[in-house]
């Protein structure tokens, strides 16, 4: 008898581990179906293939998987969020240039792991730049719809800065992140891991904050399905959801960790040095930064602290996003129909499990 | 224009401003197309897909999402003439329907409006039907209105008045 077969769309990032790993080591098949994964380069392209049916789920950004419902870009299609692929993960990169410029303008004794004292410093030296008739620096994000866009903008935000007129913001799929630092096309990003760990190897980049430094726990990733496949066969979205629950929770064993970077870090995954990849498993970043090295024990939390179970406050706070910046209509409604993405429902059936007690605070902004 | 690197691609459409745009869905220049449908969102421009697989479900699934042509295998030299022609004239023709639909849309959103105006009308000065309407039509012809604008104002005082 064969398994059934479900076939899931990835870019190549860390937080893409769940369903890589639910798929090799065994998860999925003891849940009785297969996954057959397929690499994709772009954001569009994995949602559109989605929509169309090549996909019966995907890793998707939670910002497109709502924009997608309410109908804000590209393809219009009702998709369902029945798990979060963890959570943070980001990191702000610059080129050693803009570093060196931002840190000239840093406050004395302000620490460079302080979002509102680096916020403050790139705010005056785009004062600067500005003044004398110099390009504003241009940072790249992954998506219109994405955390990263969004991330970047509460830090311009909160110094002041409009993101919209005082810099350049670029859309670069993650994977051509480097490159685009590498030849000048970006000043700096905001991407996930491991793609800063990338520019810092390569002597291209150096990271100015870790994600939670900005927001403790913010969401990335969910897997996104297509709402009609999930109400005509719940239950086979119910086994996945099971497989990539026990996934995660296998990623966190530190046991495992050398697998996992492994796994992640072959030719049809993420195609990257394991050693690479472990060193954000590990939590313990490099900044590039003479010797400093950040780490946080939130640096990407895969199934530890309620991770995996999506939390509906994060759809309206993404949608709170997507309306400051002007992309979605600002309405009560909007934002029900984001939350109503997020099927806790269906995750707690898949688990057999109560819904568990949740942080009073769902993201812990460094704004407050 | 082909969309072959990504540096300066914004400026570079703006510059040309297409009439189709058709996408290969394995393109990674996709991404920067999206963002220019956000920062700019009179740009409806038709829209042709390429694509590698394909079964009536997809098919089905890509003209609900509006794309205007989705094109199975890959984009070849003579091909390419008819499928900007198909992409152009079924864009037009949906465009077409879209706007009927929204305007029968519209026209039924004047008419509930008329109508509640014409309630309010018809409870606080106590006349008939035919008679709220004739007020409400001869207000919009002495200020040279349309009948849901008075409508509407109606509304909007007797929800400020309560």
């Amino acid at each position: 008898m064969s398994l059934d077969r479900l076939r899931i769309g990835f870019i190549p990032l860390a937080d893409a581990a769940i369903p890589i790993v639910a798929a090799d080591v065994g998860f999925a098949a003891e849940e009785g179906f297969q996954i057959e994964l397929s690499r994709e380069v772009s954001w569009s392209n994995i949602r559109d293939r989605l929509v169309l049916g090549h996909f019966d789920a995907a890793h998707l950004l939670a910002p497109v998987a709502i924009a997608t419902s309410l109908g804000l870009a590209g393809m219009k299609a009702t998709l369902s969020a029945p798990l979060a692929l963890g959570l943070n993960g980001n990191a702000f990169t610059l080129s050693p240039f803009l570093h060196d410029e931002l840190v000239a303008h840093l406050a004395p004794g302000a620490a460079l792991s302080d979002p509102l004292a680096t916020g403050a410093a790139f705010a005056s030296l785009v004062r600067a730049r500005h003044g004398r008739g110099d390009e504003p620096p241009t940072l790249g994000m992954t998506f219109p719809f994405s955390t990263h866009n969004y991330q970047l903008r509460l830090w311009l935000d909160a110094a002041g800065l409009i993101p919209d007129q005082d810099v350049r913001l670029a859309v670069v799929p993650p994977p051509y992140m480097v490159d685009a630092l590498q030849n000048g096309h970006v000043d700096g990003f905001c991407v996930g891991a491991p793609w800063n760990a990338v520019a810092v190897d390569l002597g291209l980049g150096r990271i100015l904050h870790l994600g939670v430094e900005l927001v403790r726990r913010c969401p990335e990733k969910v897997l996104a399905v297509r709402s009609g496949l999930l109400d005509g066969e719940p239950e086979r979205i119910e086994a996945l959801v099971r497989a990539c629950v026990r996934a995660a929770a296998w990623i966190d064993d530190p046991a495992n960790r050398h697998e996992t970077a492994r796994i992640l870090g072959a030719e049809d995954r993420l195609d990257l040095p394991a050693t690479l990849i472990r060193r954000t498993l590990d939590s313990r970043l490099a900044t590039g930064w003479r010797d400093e090295v950040r780490n946080s024990d939130n640096l990407l939390l895969f199934g530890r602290d309620g991770a995996t179970r999506p939390d509906p406050r994060h759809a309206r706070w993404l949608h709170a996003q997507m309306a400051r910046w002007g992309q979605a209509p600002a309405s009560t409604a909007a934002s029900d129909a984001a939350a109503a993405l997020y099927r806790t429902d269906i995750y707690d059936k898949a688990l057999g499990a109560a819904p568990p007690a949740l942080p009073d605070d769902a993201l812990e902004l460094f704004t407050g | 224009m082909r969309i072959g690197d990504h540096a300066n691609l914004l400026e570079r459409i703006y510059a040309i401003d297409p009439d189709v745009i058709l996408i290969d869905l394995a393109d990674p220049s996709r991404d920067v197309l999206e963002q220019m449908f956000q920062m700019s969102r009179a740009v409806r421009r038709p829209v042709g897909m390429f694509v590698d697989q394909t079964d009536s479900a997809s098919i089905e699934a890509s003209v609900e999402a509006g794309v205007s042509a989705y094109v199975v295998d890959g984009l070849r030299k003579e091909r390419v003439k008819p499928i900007l022609d198909m992409t152009i004239s079924r864009f037009n023709a949906f465009s077409r329907l879209r706007s009927e639909l929204e305007q029968a849309k519209s026209q039924l959103e004047e008419r509930k409006t008329v109508d509640r105006a014409k309630g309010i009308l018809m409870r606080t000065r106590k006349i008939g039907e035919e008679e709220a309407y004739g007020l409400l039509r001869k207000v919009a012809m002495n200020e040279k209105k349309k009948i849901s604008e008075i409508a509407q104002s109606v509304i909007t005082a007797a929800e400020l008045l309560a």
